[in-house]
């Protein structure tokens, strides 16, 4: 059960598997997620679905090696099973609900974040796809962490690869190549964000200057992510909202993103403070 | 003769120690002990104990049973009507059903019922006694949502009957509530939960977890693509309430089910396990049920100093007797007519108290039951770190959001008849999904009144 059947580094920190999860395969839409445990004593760790293979019956994640539970995930190997994958989990993405005629008249511009640009994938395949007009802006540190380039490539129309530092594309944040493709004219008629919560924030201050449509991905912490915990709440347009039902997309200019950041943390700060290890939430 | 008996106490783990270890804390009846105890029943001609049972356990019968030392005839009558006796037995609230009812009550203690009902249990695991009658399998397949007491009670049921059924669990692990609700210290996993999985598992039924169904599979997809002749959902009410007041995303703010889960599914209290969970020095609960004991004796035995904080007074607390018993012995503090108006944070956003009002009970109203009114100008902190709200659940929307004809009432129930069949057509419910959040013996019953129904259903369907 639960088998990967391939296994992949994508950089040193980032692990591509696909997983043998026939069920999940079949019901998964763009912009859900699942939830892992890589052995008996494992958390609950959710993933974005990255692609999925209704055929073979398998989801395609990518786990980024941060926290021990994390690292546990990337050090399972091609053979080996997970001890739990569910899903899929959360909403689909607005966007699968419009008819056809409709997509294509869209124009979106996804920003993706480090991690980030696996939940975008699938977004932009099926968009794409569907005849939408799709630019993709892909943020990293570096250029050993830039995931994904090719397959990213064969399903938009430009691609944009910023970096931190440089050695890969434009040097700079994903926000000043936005304001950057705004400037020019682009006219896109949708922006979908998804990367750390950080890059979010700062993405939907860039875009509310231009009045531009924006969704986020909220990767908060989760237990369960059926909606018997409560531990992923945001607030939203002034609501309580439990991401992992509701979600995990929302009207960024809704979201109350310091708050998000600061319960994303809330394991982390006070492990740190005793001094254990830090496990994260979402792995992105 | 049996006036004379005190009612004989039951050991128990010191509270002291008990306070420091997640390890059970009724440690049950002796084989004489038990003996002694079921001597106390009269045997009455017309058992107010049995009409108080919400499933009409024969209790008098099988205390005189146990009184003989027929420990395996005892466990016989009990299983003609409860499916989960070793689990009732701990938890039920025997002092409003059973023992609430026991003649031997009025002058002094009831008969302990359930101390007994959980002896029996447990001697017939122990000594391999089972009562698994099953007819051959008649070809038919149904379709079990949940893996709580509910869908647990109605799968063995089908089973023995002759169905071909699969349990389908949205958790890792199956025993709903039993299992990442309720406590090790009140309920054991391994020794009875597991245990009573193990034989329902033992009839032929399947157990398929990390199958959440609205998401993984829908109902339709089980029987238009998996060949299911009707479902049960047992779905249960597992959706936290929060108050809605200032500071309740506040770091620190948790609900009783995300503390619970962390404990007792991901087991946060072993070490090994790799899940967080967050204690503090000091913890408020807000509120007075079982879940609220629960989540303050766990926190308590993670170091925390905890006190409970409960709108009404005492009496009113929905909690089983015993746990409130058992949670003062252990130093857990009670504030009643105390009500939370916000939770106050620091500026990392950190909990630091819990602000209240006073509360006084009012006049009665039209049902007899006196509602708390705030007392003016009353508001005080209580210093807090965690603050853990275990303010009651209500049914997950998910399954009938996603199953065309099923109706859910205005509290977010399933509709469904006393028999369990809903308002689609193959789909029967019951237990918490039905009827919100009540008890594991209301859960068991309905689960196996679905079971008798379903059956009526499929024999009459061709
Ligand atoms: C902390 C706590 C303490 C309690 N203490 C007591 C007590 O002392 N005495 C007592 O009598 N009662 C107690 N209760 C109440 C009692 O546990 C419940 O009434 C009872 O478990 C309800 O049983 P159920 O089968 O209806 O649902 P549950 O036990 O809630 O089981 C439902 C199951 O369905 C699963 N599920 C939900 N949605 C889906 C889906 N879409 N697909 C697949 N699976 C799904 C859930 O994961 C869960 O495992 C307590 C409850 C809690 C939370
Ligand atoms: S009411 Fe009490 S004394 Fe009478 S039969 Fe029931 S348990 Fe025995
Ligand atoms: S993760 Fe538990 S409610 Fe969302």
């Amino acid at each position: 059960m639960y088998r990967i059947v391939r296994k992949e580094v994508l950089s040193p920190v980032i692990t591509l598997m696909e997983v043998e999860a026939p069920r999940l395969a079949r019901a998964a839409q763009p912009g859900q997620f699942l939830i892992v445990r890589a052995d008996e004593e494992g958390e609950r760790i959710p993933l974005t679905i990255c692609d999925y293979n209704r055929e073979k019956g398998t989801v395609t994640i990518v786990t980024q090696a941060i926290g021990a539970s994390s690292k546990e995930i990337c050090a399972l190997q091609e053979g080996e099973c997970f001890t739990d994958v569910v899903g899929p989990l959360g909403q689909p993405s607005e966007f699968v609900n419009l008819p056809d005629e409709e997509l294509r008249k869209m124009s979106f511009v996804f920003i993706a974040g480090g991690l980030g640009t696996a939940p975008v994938y699938p977004q932009a395949k099926y968009f794409h796809e569907k005849g939408a007009k799709v630019d993709v802006i892909l943020g990293a540190k570096s250029a050993d962490l830039v995931i994904l380039e090719k397959e990213m490539e064969a399903v938009c129309d430009n691609l944009y690869i910023c970096t931190d530092d440089g050695s890969k594309g434009f040097k700079g944040l994903v926000t000043a190549k936005l304001e950057e493709l705004m400037a020019q004219g682009k006219g896109y008629t949708q922006a979908v964000a998804i990367g750390p919560m950080i890059m979010m924030k700062f993405v939907t201050l860039t875009a509310g200057k231009f009045n531009l449509p924006l969704v986020v991905s909220l990767n908060t912490l989760m237990v369960d992510g059926t909606g018997m915990c409560g531990a992923c709440r945001v607030t939203v347009g002034g609501k309580v909202r439990f991401a992992c039902v509701e979600g995990p997309e929302f009207n960024a200019y809704e979201v109350d993103f310091d708050e998000a950041m600061r319960r994303q943390a809330m394991y982390r700060g006070k492990e740190m403070e005793e001094d254990h290890k830090c496990k994260i939430g979402r792995g992105r | 003769m049996a006036g004379r008996i005190p009612r004989v106490p039951v050991r128990e783990q010191d509270p002291q120690i008990r306070a420091r270890n997640f390890k059970e804390v009724c440690l049950g009846y002796t084989d004489e002990e038990a003996m002694l105890e079921a001597r106390r029943c009269l045997n009455c001609k017309r058992p107010a104990c049995m009409t108080a049972c919400p499933v009409s356990v024969k209790i008098p019968f099988f205390i005189q049973a146990v009184a003989k030392g027929d420990f395996a005839d005892a466990a016989r009558i009990i299983s003609i009507d409860s499916s989960l006796p070793a689990i009732c037995g701990r938890v039920c609230p025997q002092e409003c059903q059973c023992e609430g009812s026991c003649v031997m009550g009025v002058k002094g203690e009831p008969v302990a019922i359930g101390k007994l009902e959980r002896f029996v249990a447990d001697w017939s695991r122990e000594n391999n006694v089972a009562f698994n009658a099953t007819a051959p399998s008649n070809g038919k397949r149904v379709a079990v949502i949940g893996s709580g007491p509910s869908g647990l009670a109605c799968a063995s049921d089908l089973a023995k009957m002759g169905y071909d059924v699969t349990i389908f669990e949205a958790l890792h692990k199956a025993g709903g509530v039993l299992t990442y609700g309720i406590p090790e210290f009140r309920l054991p996993k391994d020794t009875v939960v597991a245990a009573e999985i193990e034989s329902v598992k033992r009839l032929g039924v399947k157990i398929e977890t990390n199958v959440v169904v609205g998401r993984t599979l829908t109902i339709d997809d089980m029987f238009d693509r998996e060949g299911f002749h009707a479902v049960f959902v047992g779905s249960g009410a597992g959706l936290p309430k929060f108050m809605d007041i200032p500071g309740e995303n506040l770091n620190g703010v948790v609900s009783a089910n995300e503390f619970l889960t962390r404990n007792n599914l991901m087991k946060a209290y072993k070490e090994g396990a790799r899940t967080p969970i967050y204690v503090g020095n000091k913890v408020c609960v807000v509120g007075g049920g079982n879940v609220a004991m629960d989540a303050a004796r766990t926190a308590l035995r993670l170091g925390a100093q905890v006190t409970v904080v409960y709108r009404r007074t005492e009496k009113e607390l929905p909690a089983r007797a015993e746990e409130v018993h058992h949670a003062k012995e252990e130093g857990i503090e009670f504030m009643m007519l105390t009500n939370p108006v916000e939770i106050v944070g620091d500026e990392k956003g950190w909990v630091t108290a819990l602000k209240c009002e006073k509360m006084e009970l009012g006049e009665p109203d039209a049902s007899g039951r006196r509602s708390p009114v705030a007392v003016a100008d009353s508001h005080f902190n209580v210093e807090a770190d965690v603050v853990i709200m275990a303010l009651g659940t209500s049914p997950n929307p998910l399954i009938a959001q996603t199953t065309p004809g099923l109706e859910r009432s205005r509290k977010g129930g399933l509709v469904a008849t006393e028999e369990g069949a809903t308002t689609r057509e193959g789909v029967f419910a019951g237990g918490d999904a039905v009827t919100g959040a009540a008890t594991v013996i209301l859960a068991m019953g309905a689960g196996r009144k679905a079971a008798a129904a379903i059956d009526e259903y499929l024999k009459n369907k061709k």
